[in-house]
């Protein structure tokens, strides 16, 4: 790892002040990401402002129709909270499977959602809900958050202080998870919010990151059960292959995904 | 350079460090507690977890500097004395140390296993929790049988407490 400098700020206001300064300052959320890439020196911030410690960022609040989880939350305590079971168990499920027990004690979600990896799990639940990622300066739709590989809307120096989802009335999340790195090799979030709008996910399969599946959305608005999605043709073109799987496998597991999702949703 | 000031295995120390540096080399490096292993050095192999104020944490993947305030526990500082801790024994007992190179991590992270789970523990769970532990003798079915052989006598231990 290359030299930097740490700071540990206490308020939103004082890591804002922190980055202005350093000449190539990053943010530290959990780590688990930007700590493994600058031990490789693909990143070499001047400064890192560790997040870790800022109360305002912590915690999960339940209020009516919106469940509203603090961006430095950890996994662990995400998964266990009884808000979050209770309103949407597919959030507390899909972080159940994501990464391993360590790294689940030290990941948060608005780390994961501000490294935007093609094969994280968290951008599929925000997408397909329509969730709102605040900002200490806006809220951003997460269909305008979510911009390609490892790209979001975030301005340098802007930081995530939540993640706002509406409470759906049904809610799935099913990944072939890939075994040595439990990133999605293909997983599909799907949820019937209580307009009875249908909205569909897929993480880990497309070349541009996190994308809806409109055609299951439509065999799904027609017929909610896993059935209605046999006869969907899913196009491989633009779906990621790599040594673990072709675009075709992609494309098939989009569809078996989904239709796991539809059949564990609740 | 900072000064990095923790508890470690129950004793207060103050380490100035690069800021860079890792909980790992300061653990290994500085306090010359080497029981704790950098196996992968990648935060997949689990070789390096210790307990930071009670969670299985990977050592490698955190800096010294955020553990600043912090309670951390290692290998050395389990057993009492002489006497090892349940864990350790029933490593011993069911030969699950193989090689011994990821034993550290498989300890600590068992231990953290056996508290968050208690009596609910069965095979299949174990074997779910290991995974960010990983074996390169492959002889997981030993481990797997200390964890659980250690979960009962926790739980005994902690009855007559």
């Amino acid at each position: 790892m290359y030299q930097t400098i740490y700071h540990r700020p206490s308020s939103v206001d004082e890591a804002v002040s922190l980055f202005a300064k350093g000449s190539e300052a990053k943010f530290l959320a959990g780590g688990q990401t930007l700590l493994p890439v600058m031990k490789q020196r693909l990143a070499s911030p001047s400064d890192v402002i560790d997040l870790g410690k800022i109360k305002e960022l912590q915690g999960v609040e339940l209020s009516g129709d919106v469940l509203t989880i603090k961006a430095g939350t950890t996994y662990f305590d995400i998964m266990q909270n009884a808000d979050v079971k209770k309103a949407i168990p597919a959030i507390a499920y899909l972080t159940s499977v994501l990464g391993d027990p360590a790294v689940r004690y030290r990941g948060t979600i608005g780390g994961s959602i501000a490294n935007n990896d093609p094969a994280a799990d968290y951008p599929a639940a925000l997408l397909a809900l329509g969730a709102t990622v605040k900002t200490n300066t806006r809220s951003i739709a997460a269909e305008d958050f979510f911009q390609g590989l490892f790209t979001t809307a975030l301005e340098d120096g802007e930081i995530i202080t939540a993640v706002s989802f509406p409470v759906p009335a049904k809610a799935g999340y099913e990944k072939m998870r890939h075994p040595a790195s439990r990133f999605a090799l293909t997983a599909v979030f799907v949820a019937q919010m209580k307009s009875g709008e249908i909205r569909v996910a897929a993480t880990g399969a497309s070349q541009s990151g996190v994308m809806r599946v409109p055609a299951i959305e439509t065999a799904l608005k027609a017929n909610w059960s896993p059935a209605a999605i046999d006869g969907v043709s899913i196009s491989a073109s633009n779906l990621l292959a790599d040594i673990h799987g072709t675009a075709e496998y992609r494309a098939n597991l989009i569809k078996v995904m989904a239709q796991r999702a539809v059949a564990a949703a609740s | 350079m900072s000064t990095v000031k923790l508890t470690v295995n129950g004793k207060a120390v103050a380490v100035d460090v690069e800021d860079r540096t890792l909980l790992v080399q300061l653990l290994r490096d500085h306090l010359n507690l080497t029981g704790t292993h950098v196996g992968c050095d990648t935060s997949q192999c689990g070789a390096c977890v210790v307990h930071m104020d009670g969670k299985a944490v990977k050592s490698c993947t955190m800096l010294a500097g955020q553990a600043d305030g912090a309670s951390v526990t290692t290998i050395e500082g389990i057993a009492k004395g002489d006497e090892l801790h349940p864990m350790q024994e029933a490593f011993r007992d069911n030969h699950g140390l193989q090689c011994g190179y990821c034993t550290p991590g498989m300890i600590m992270s068992a231990i953290d296993i056996v508290h968050r789970h208690g009596g609910q523990l069965d095979e299949a769970t174990v074997r779910q929790e290991l995974e960010g532990n990983i074996c390169r003798c492959t002889g997981y079915h030993n481990i797997v049988k200390a964890v659980l052989d250690a979960a009962g006598r926790m739980k005994v231990a902690q009855a007559a407490e």
